[in-house]
């Protein structure tokens, strides 16, 4: 299907796209790579009176480090991000998960504020925020302000933006060399949306964890950052620990029922994914051969 | 309130003036306003991979571009390529190989086969199927692409030795 006619507006700065969206308010919505909005527009999910598009904003485009932050600016492309050497340095695991987002072509277009803005529950960047303790930067009429990833997330399609508002940065603190990550996810095709998917961020400490940050996507509304971590963090990891936090992540997760897959099925999916995280962060396959999902 | 916006882009190296709506994505203005029909529509949300086109020289699906967006851009097409004898090699070998039967992933397989091409010279046959994972093809089971892919890198990387 074709989109729905609507007005076109092309934001010159962020300063007159923050006018363009004080001006129209809920009537608009911001168009930056266009690769969730407009498939949605294609389908006529969301009928926009005005478009205002913020693609030429060039200051909005970037990835920076100043001191123990790592900037990423709105309209970074997921391709960018593939191929950047900071994003490797300072955020591998990243670099990890936007290999599994969509296709080449998608990725050419597709930016890191539109992913986040848009919040779909089966994608794979907002998971990664929760696990690596992101902040996202939005200006709106009030100024600039700073919404931690764990809030920001609020619902299927939902977040903490106001109509008003521009998402225009995350901030992420820079991994240290003591940080491990692990990125996984089950689809029915490479670069399909999750059935279900595991961004997670560590610190080892001997033989556990000094933290740990699972952070789960399609699993639910929105993206979960898995409160059974604390059972495995700051104690010696054995089996019987692992198979308690497993029973404590399927109690704690509540999945959805769709076309892919039963609750039953991402609850098995989700387990098995925190046993070959955990075998694999800490380098110890005897966690998961044998182990029960 | 839609009112219909000028643009101005270079298509397949021709400079190419318009006044179109807003809600016109880049496809039906290539098909309908430029009659450069050898860009499929498939499924007009981003799955099928038949619509992919170069903007700037990177492959993109012109279903989910507006065509406004595409204004002070370069684009090509399945015709830019296919006159310019640039994938002359990649068309031959699909034809030798049997990776196409009815043709309507053909244009978006060779866009996206190309753009691998152009990046890695000898993909291996996992990598071909990655970068090709965005396109469908509903005929061939896919082996057949994947080998004329394969069967060009080859001849090129021998052609350059």
């Amino acid at each position: 299907m074709k989109a729905s006619a609507f007005a076109y507006e092309r934001a010159t700065s962020v300063a007159n796209a923050l006018e363009l969206l004080a001006v129209h308010g809920e009537k608009a919505r911001v168009l930056s790579g266009g690769q969730s909005l407009l498939p949605a527009m294609n389908l006529r999910l969301v009928a926009p009176d005005v478009i205002v598009d913020i693609g030429e904003l060039a200051e909005l485009r970037g990835i920076s480090v100043k001191g123990e932050t790592l900037v990423i600016g709105a309209l970074t492309r997921h391709a960018d991000l593939l191929k950047s050497s900071d994003i490797v340095k300072c955020a591998p695991l990243l670099a990890a998960a936007v290999a599994h987002i969509a296709h080449p072509a998608i990725r050419n277009r597709g930016t890191i504020g539109g992913s986040l803005a848009q919040a779909d529950p089966a994608s794979e960047l907002p998971a990664c925020m929760l696990a690596l303790r992101a902040s996202i930067v939005v200006r709106g009429p009030g100024g600039e302000r700073r919404i931690a990833a764990e809030e920001f997330f609020t619902g299927i399609y939902e977040t903490k933006l106001e109509p008003q508002d521009l998402l225009v940065a995350v901030e992420l603190p820079v991994a240290d060399g003591g940080s491990a990550h692990f990125f996984q996810e089950f689809a029915r095709r490479h670069g399909d949306y999750a059935i279900v998917g595991l961004a997670a961020q560590a610190a080892r400490q001997g033989d556990g964890f000094a933290d740990l940050r699972l952070g789960y996507f399609a699993v639910g509304d929105r993206p979960v950052l898995a409160k059974a971590a604390g059972k495995l963090t700051g104690v010696a990891i054995t089996p019987a620990r692992l198979a308690e936090a497993s029973d404590a992540l399927s109690r704690e997760l509540d999945p959805h029922e769709d076309q892919q897959a039963t609750p039953a099925m991402r609850r098995h999916l989700a387990r098995l994914l925190l046993l070959r995280c955990v075998a694999s962060l800490l380098n110890r396959p005897d966690l998961h051969i044998g182990g029960r999902a | 309130m839609t009112a219909p916006v000028a643009i101005s882009l270079s298509v397949n190296g021709e400079r190419v003036e318009a006044r179109i709506l807003p809600r016109l994505n880049l496809a039906d203005f290539l098909r309908e306003h430029l009659k450069l029909t050898g860009t499929h529509l498939g499924c007009e949300h981003g799955v099928c991979g038949a619509c992919t086109v170069r903007v700037g020289g990177e492959i993109v699906r012109s279903c989910l571009m507006l065509a406004v967006q595409a204004s002070g851009t370069a684009v090509e097409t399945i015709e830019g390529l296919s006159d310019s004898g640039e994938i002359a090699d990649l068309q031959a070998a699909f034809r030798d190989r049997n990776a196409l039967q009815c043709g309507f992933c053909t244009p978006g397989m060779l866009m996206a086969a190309q753009d691998l091409l152009r990046e890695k010279h000898m993909p291996s046959r996992d990598e071909i199927r990655e970068h090709l994972s965005g396109n469908y093809c509903r005929c061939t089971g896919y082996q057949a692409i994947v080998d004329a892919v394969e069967m060009t890198a080859r001849s090129r990387v021998e052609s350059d030795a």
